[in-house]
C-alpha cells in the first residue's frame, strides 16, 4: 500500500506546474528540517569549543573569571593582547615555540629521507631475508612506544643524552621510521616496473633510479607523509615528556602541560600558550587540505 | 638562545649532508667489490638506517622491557611475576585496566559508528564539504591543545556562582548543574572519551566518506524505490559494503584507545578513577621510578595488542598476494 502511493506521487511530480514545485521544494526543505539541524548541532559541537578557546585567549582575566567567553560576542568585548604578552615574556613559552621547531624539522628530515631511501629498496631491490625484514617492520606498526620507554629513557641517561635535542630526534626517527617505511614501501612498489626497467636499460644505477624516476614520481606521497610526520612530532607530549621533562630544551606541549598543571587556576595563561601551540598545525592544515584528506585516504595516518 | 641557533644550523645543513653522504660514500665502497657481488651487498646498504633505528629503538628495547618485567625497582634481582601480582591486585592498577576497557569499547565505538553516522548524513546535504571541514578540523590540532579546550567546556564553578564553562551555562539556562563533569565518577570517564571521539572522528569519517562514495548511487536508490527504510539501506548494503573499511578504522582505533595517554594526563592527570593503563606506566616510571612494574604495564599493553599484531600481518600477506 505504502509502496503504491509513494509510485503515485513520484508520477505526480513530473506532471506539476511551476508554482507547485515551488511549494513540492518548500515541502521537501521543511521535512528535511531534522537532517539539517542534527547536521548544524553536529557541526557546533566541533566548531565552537575551539572557538571560545580562542576568544578567552583574548580576553583578561578578570572578565574570564566573572564571565564566560560567550558575553565577549557582544559589546563591550573588551579585548586585549594581555595573555599573548605575558605568556610570551615570561612562562617560557616563546621558548617552547622554537624548541618545538628545533626538534621537529630535523626529527622529520631525517626520517623521511630514511624511509624513502629503504622503501625504495624494499620495493625494487630483490634480496635475501626481504621479506624477513618487512614482516619485521609491519609487526613493529602495533608495538606501543610505552614499551620501550623505560629500556631507553635509561639509555639515554646513562650516555648523558637525557634533555639534548639529539636524543628526541633520535628517539622520534626510532618510532617514526617502521610506518613511514612502511607507507613509502607501498607507494614506491605502486609504481608500474616498465619506467624502472626501460632506465636500467639506458643504464642507470639504483641511486639515479631512485633519485630520478621514484622520488619524482611519489611527490604527492612524500608531501601528504612529511605533513603528517611533521604534525605528530609537533604534537607529541609523551616522548619529549618522557625524555625532556624537566630540560630546558622541552618543546610547547610540554610547556603547556607544566604551566596547566603548575599554575592550577591560572587560565590567562593557558588560553595563549595553547593557541600558540596549535597555531602551526591549523595553518598548515588550512593551507594544505588536499594533502590532508588525500593523506588520510592513503592510510598516512597512524593511530 | 644562541647555541639553539647553532644546533638549528648543524642539524638543517648537517643532517641532509651526512644522509647523501651516507648514500654516496657506501655506493663507491659497493663498486670496489666485484660485480657480480654488488647487487647482492647494495640492498642492506639501503635499509640499514632504518632498521638500525628499528632495532635500536624499539626491537631491542622490546625484549629488554619484557626481561625488566621480571625484576625488582630498579632491575637489580629477579622477582619472578611479583610486578604482575601488583598489576592484577592494586586497586589502582585494576582501576586503570577498567578505564581501558572503558576507552577500548567506547572509544573505538564512537569514532567508528559516529563516523560511519556522520559521512551518511552529511553524504546527503549540499554543504557536505563544509559539514565535513567542521568535524576535521580538531585533527592537526594536539591533544595537549584539544584537552585545554575542552577544560573550558567542562569548567565547573560551585552552585550559586557565575558558570564560566560552557557546558554548565548551557545546562544552567534549563536549571540543571551545575556539574563538576572530571571530578564527579559519573560523568568524569565519559567525558574525557568524548574529547576522544571529538579529536579522532574526523579522520574517521574522511576514509568512511570516500569508501562511501565508491557504492554506487543507483543501487541506493533502488533499494530505496523499493521501500526500503534509511535504516534498512545503512544495515543491509551501506555497512556490509564499507566492512573491509571499517574493520581497519576499528583496528587503528583500538590501538589508539589503548595508548591514549595526553587527553587524561592534561585532563585529570589519572585523578578522580579515571587513570588508563598509559598514564599508569607513565607514574610508574617518572612518578614512582620504579622500572620493574613500569615495565610490566607495558608489556600488558604489548599482549593486548597481540591479536591486532596478527591481524595486520594477515592482512598485509593477503595485500601482497593480490599484488
Amino acid at each position: 500500500m505504502t509502496g503504491l502511493a509513494h509510485e503515485d506521487a513520484t508520477v505526480d511530480v513530473t506532471r506539476r506546474s511551476r508554482s507547485d514545485q515551488l511549494s513540492v521544494r518548500i515541502f521537501r526543505t521543511f521535512r528535511r528540517l531534522p537532517v539539517h539541524l542534527t547536521i548544524v548541532v553536529i557541526m557546533a559541537i566541533w566548531l565552537i569549543p575551539t572557538f571560545g578557546l580562542f576568544v578567552n585567549s583574548f580576553r583578561a582575566i578578570e572578565d574570564m573569571s566573572n564571565a564566560g567567553w560567550w558575553t565577549a560576542l557582544f559589546p563591550p568585548s573588551d579585548l586585549t593582547l594581555q595573555s599573548y604578552e605575558q605568556v610570551l615574556n615570561t612562562e617560557g613559552v616563546a621558548s617552547g615555540f622554537v624548541n618545538s621547531l628545533i626538534i621537529t624539522i630535523p626529527a622529520t628530515v631525517i626520517q623521511i629521507v630514511i624511509a624513502t631511501m629503504a622503501g625504495y629498496a624494499f620495493a625494487w631491490m630483490r634480496f635475501p631475508g626481504r621479506d624477513f625484514f618487512f614482516i619485521v617492520i609491519v609487526l613493529l606498526l602495533v608495538v606501543p612506544i610505552q614499551m620501550t620507554l623505560v629500556p631507553v629513557l635509561r639509555g639515554f641517561a646513562a650516555t648523558g643524552l637525557a634533555g639534548s635535542f639529539l636524543a628526541v630526534w633520535l628517539a622520534h626517527v626510532g618510532y617514526g621510521l617502521p610506518f613511514q617505511t612502511y607507507l613509502f614501501r607501498n607507494a614506491m612498489s605502486s609504481l608500474p616496473s616498465e619506467v624502472f626497467e626501460s632506465a636500467e636499460v639506458d643504464g642507470a644505477n639504483h641511486v639515479q633510479k631512485f633519485w630520478r624516476i621514484g622520488l619524482p614520481m611519489i611527490v604527492p606521497a612524500v608531501a601528504a607523509i612529511t605533513i603528517f610526520v611533521f604534525l605528530g612530532i609537533w604534537n607529541d607530549l609523551l616522548v619529549a615528556l618522557t625524555y625532556m621533562g624537566s630540560s630546558p630544551n622541552r618543546p610547547l606541549t610540554v610547556v603547556v602541560t607544566q604551566l596547566l598543571t603548575s599554575f592550577g587556576g591560572g587560565w590567562q595563561f593557558l588560553t595563549a600558550a595553547a593557541v600558540l601551540q596549535m597555531a602551526l598545525p591549523l595553518a598548515v592544515f588550512l593551507g594544505l587540505q588536499r594533502y590532508f584528506q588525500r593523506g588520510i585516504s592513503a592510510g598516512a595516518v597512524k593511530g | 638562545m644562541d647555541s639553539r641557533i647553532i644546533t638549528v644550523i648543524a642539524a638543517v645543513i648537517g643532517i641532509p649532508i651526512i644522509l647523501v653522504g651516507y648514500l654516496l660514500v657506501t655506493e663507491r665502497l659497493i663498486s670496489i667489490l666485484p660485480r657480480k657481488v654488488q647487487p647482492r651487498v647494495r640492498p642492506y646498504f639501503w635499509i640499514f638506517p632504518a632498521v638500525a633505528f628499528a632495532t635500536v629503538f624499539m626491537v631491542l628495547p622490546t625484549i629488554n622491557t619484557i626481561l625488566l618485567s621480571f625484576q625488582d625497582r630498579k632491575s637489580q634481582a629477579f622477582v619472578g611475576l611479583a610486578n604482575y601480582q601488583y598489576f592484577f591486585t592494586n586497586p589502582d592498577t585494576l582501576g586503570a585496566l577498567k578505564n581501558s576497557v572503558l576507552w577500548l569499547v567506547f572509544f573505538t565505538g564512537g569514532v567508528v559508528i559516529g563516523g560511519l553516522l556522520i559521512a551518511v548524513l552529511f553524504d546527503r546535504v549540499r554543504y557536505e564539504s563544509l559539514a565535513k571541514l567542521a568535524v576535521f578540523l580538531p585533527l592537526p590540532i594536539s591533544a595537549v591543545a584539544a584537552s585545554i579546550i575542552w577544560k573550558f567546556m567542562f569548567e565547573y564553578q560551585p552552585e550559586g556562582a557565575v558558570q564560566t564553562g560552557t557546558l554548565n551555562a548551557i545546562i544552567g539556562v534549563v536549571g540543571v548543574g551545575p556539574i563538576a563533569w572530571l571530578v564527579e565518577s559519573a560523568t568524569n570517564n565519559p567525558a574525557l572519551i568524548f574529547v576522544g571521539i571529538w579529536t579522532s572522528m574526523g579522520f574517521a569519517m574522511v576514509i568512511i566518506s570516500s569508501s562511501l562514495k565508491a557504492i554506487s548511487t543507483e543501487l541506493l536508490e533502488a533499494a530505496r524505490l523499493d521501500g526500503a527504510s534509511e535504516l534498512q539501506v545503512l544495515r543491509t548494503i551501506i555497512v556490509p559494503l564499507l566492512l573491509p573499511t571499517l574493520t581497519v578504522i576499528s583496528t587503528t582505533m583500538v590501538i589508539t584507545a589503548l595508548k591514549v595517554f595526553d587527553i587524561v594526563y592534561v585532563l585529570t592527570a589519572g585523578a578522580y578513577d579515571t587513570d588508563v593503563i598509559a598514564s599508569q606506566m607513565f607514574t610508574q616510571l617518572t612518578g614512582a621510578g620504579h622500572y620493574g612494574r613500569a615495565s610490566a604495564v607495558g608489556v600488558i599493553l604489548l599482549l593486548a595488542v597481540i591479536p591486532l599484531l596478527v591481524i595486520n600481518v594477515r592482512r598485509f600477506r593477503r595485500e601482497e598476494a593480490m599484488r
